[in-house]
């Protein structure tokens, strides 16, 4: 059980939550302009790092707010707890949402 | 049934040779898959110069951690396809391995507690029997006479409506499985390479030509992805992505109980399934956490939501004691079907995206994947289950089918 340090309500346990996969996901701005293979990335691929993950959790039982989660997804450490919208909190020192080499 | 002996085997099973420089293929994860996958490799297409390179211990991962269920009774017709296969070689390998991994054909119940529930599953067995797999639909008091110790009162919070049974379902000693095929392969001149973790990949352009590990750098004309919940972490390396999600998924064990549970029961909607394993242990499997983990290992509430289910439907297990739980990390598609086929990275394959029901496709999954790799294109049961299809459309929705919740 995962102990998560809601910002708006403190410590809760992790029965309190659903979790909502990784943040950082932009809906794209001209959707119509894209082609299948970036509407496959869009809908269907999502990063798994081994390590640091910024994800998204909602408080379904508390203050029902998303809210965005930097964890590691060996140790399940949490690392910062952050608002949607703000930058990742490690940003300067991660590489970006694709992998360098990514297929585009 | 429950206290049969198992076989007697030797000491060594296989060689522990040093890698050599260069392979015609190497596969990467040295769990079912993988051993299936070359011992394909080696029968159906004569390549033996290969290896399967393992980061751990042999089928130490998934292999060791899954709760042993094969079946067929898929939704779609790709999927029954495959499946059925996969149940087909597993009913012949025994014979053909020279190996008895107990494949106990007991049956298979997938229980339906809402109208939903009844639903979904009677068109299953529609669809299955159209496919060629056994199917049938029993009601509460045909699912009371099969599995006598199940409660089919109407006083529980989600009564049992009914259950889909499989017959020639059942479950096999996973790591017996893993042994048989290790053994064969080894035989037929294959490198079994344990403690040997791939760190890299060597690239000529977009074509793969070796594989970089932490004991030394292997060249290869062709790679076979295997690594189940670590494929993202090997395709990065490789430098293409793959649509599928890792998370935690646990089962556990009771103590040793005298034979109770005539076959294996499985509850989507309260979510638990069981079986006995032959020594006697309850063998319990539930839902994966929901979030991405890698730490084998998962939180305390699926396991309390797992036994809740497990006493309701069977009141006598509330005398039984957990004896040990454990996680495995599985690789998840959106669609709950496996990837097999091509990569973006010429002359490399991956096999993954078998999530939570892995362990009845090792057969097929060997077949099919050996095939690909071999002569670089799909065999015609895994053709649907290519990478391509999140681009096309064409998935193979097997949520209601795959049995485990994700």
């Amino acid at each position: 059980m995962l102990l998560i340090p809601c910002p708006n309500c403190g410590p809760r346990d992790e029965t309190e939550f659903h979790y909502g996969g990784q943040a950082h996901v932009p809906y794209p701005k001209d959707p119509a302009a894209l082609n299948d293979r970036e509407w496959a990335e869009l809908l269907f691929y999502r990063d798994n790092p081994k390590g640091a993950f910024a994800e998204r959790w909602v408080h379904s039982t508390g203050c029902r707010q998303w809210f965005n989660m930097l964890r590691d997804t060996v140790s399940y450490d949490i690392q910062a707890v952050y608002p949607t919208g703000a930058p990742r909190p490690d940003s300067a020192t991660t590489t970006s949402a694709s992998p360098e080499g990514a297929v585009q | 049934m429950s206290t049969q002996q198992l076989p007697e085997h030797p000491d060594f099973l296989w060689r522990n040779p040093e890698p050599k420089s260069s392979y015609d293929a190497v596969i990467v994860g040295g769990g079912g898959h993988g051993l299936a996958t070359a011992y394909f490799l080696a029968k159906n297409h004569g390549m033996t110069n290969i290896a399967v390179l393992e980061k751990g211990w042999l089928a130490g991962g998934n292999m060791a951690r899954n709760t042993t269920i094969i079946r067929s009774n898929y939704l779609w017709d790709e999927s029954a396809a495959i499946y059925e296969h996969s149940l087909k070689l597993w009913e012949i390998l025994p014979e053909e391995l020279e190996y008895d991994f107990l494949f106990s054909q007991r049956g298979v119940m997938n229980l339906a507690h809402t109208l939903g529930d009844v639903r979904e599953s009677m068109r299953r067995v529609g669809a299955n029997k159209l496919n060629g797999v056994d199917a049938e639909w029993l009601d509460p008091e045909q699912v009371k006479e099969l599995c006598p110790i199940l409660n089919i009162s109407d006083n529980i919070r989600y009564p049992v409506m009914g259950a889909t049974y499989q017959p020639r379902a059942g479950i096999a000693k996973h790591d017996h499985v893993a042994w048989a095929f290790a053994r064969k392969c080894d035989e037929l001149g294959v490198d079994i390479i344990q403690n040997c973790e791939v760190t890299g990949f060597l690239k000529d352009g977009n074509r793969v030509v070796g594989v970089k590990t932490n004991r030394g750098t292997i060249n290869t004309e062709k790679v076979g992805l295997c690594a189940a919940g670590h494929s993202s972490v090997l395709a990065e390396m490789a430098g293409f992505r793959l649509p599928i999600q890792s998370h935690p998924l646990q089962a556990l064990v009771s103590e040793l109980h005298e034979p109770v549970h005539p076959t294996v029961v499985m509850s989507n909607h309260v979510h638990v399934y069981v079986s006995q394993a032959h020594k006697g242990e309850l063998v319990m499997g539930a839902g994966v956490d929901s979030y991405n983990g890698y730490g084998q290992r998962g939180s305390f509430h699926v396991i309390e939501q797992q036994m809740a289910a497990a006493v309701e439907l069977f009141p006598i297990f509330a005398r039984a004691h957990v004896l040990r739980t454990w996680g495995g990390i599985v690789d998840t598609t959106l669609d709950a079907s496996p990837i097999v086929g091509t990569t973006p990275v010429e002359n490399m394959f991956v096999n993954c995206g078998w999530g939570t029901g892995g362990f009845k496709g090792t057969p097929a999954a060997g077949l099919t994947f050996a095939h690909t790799i071999a002569t670089g294109a799909p065999h015609k049961l895994n053709k649907p289950f290519a990478l391509e299809r999140f681009e096309t459309g064409a998935l193979i929705d097997e949520h209601g089918a795959a049995a485990v919740a994700h």
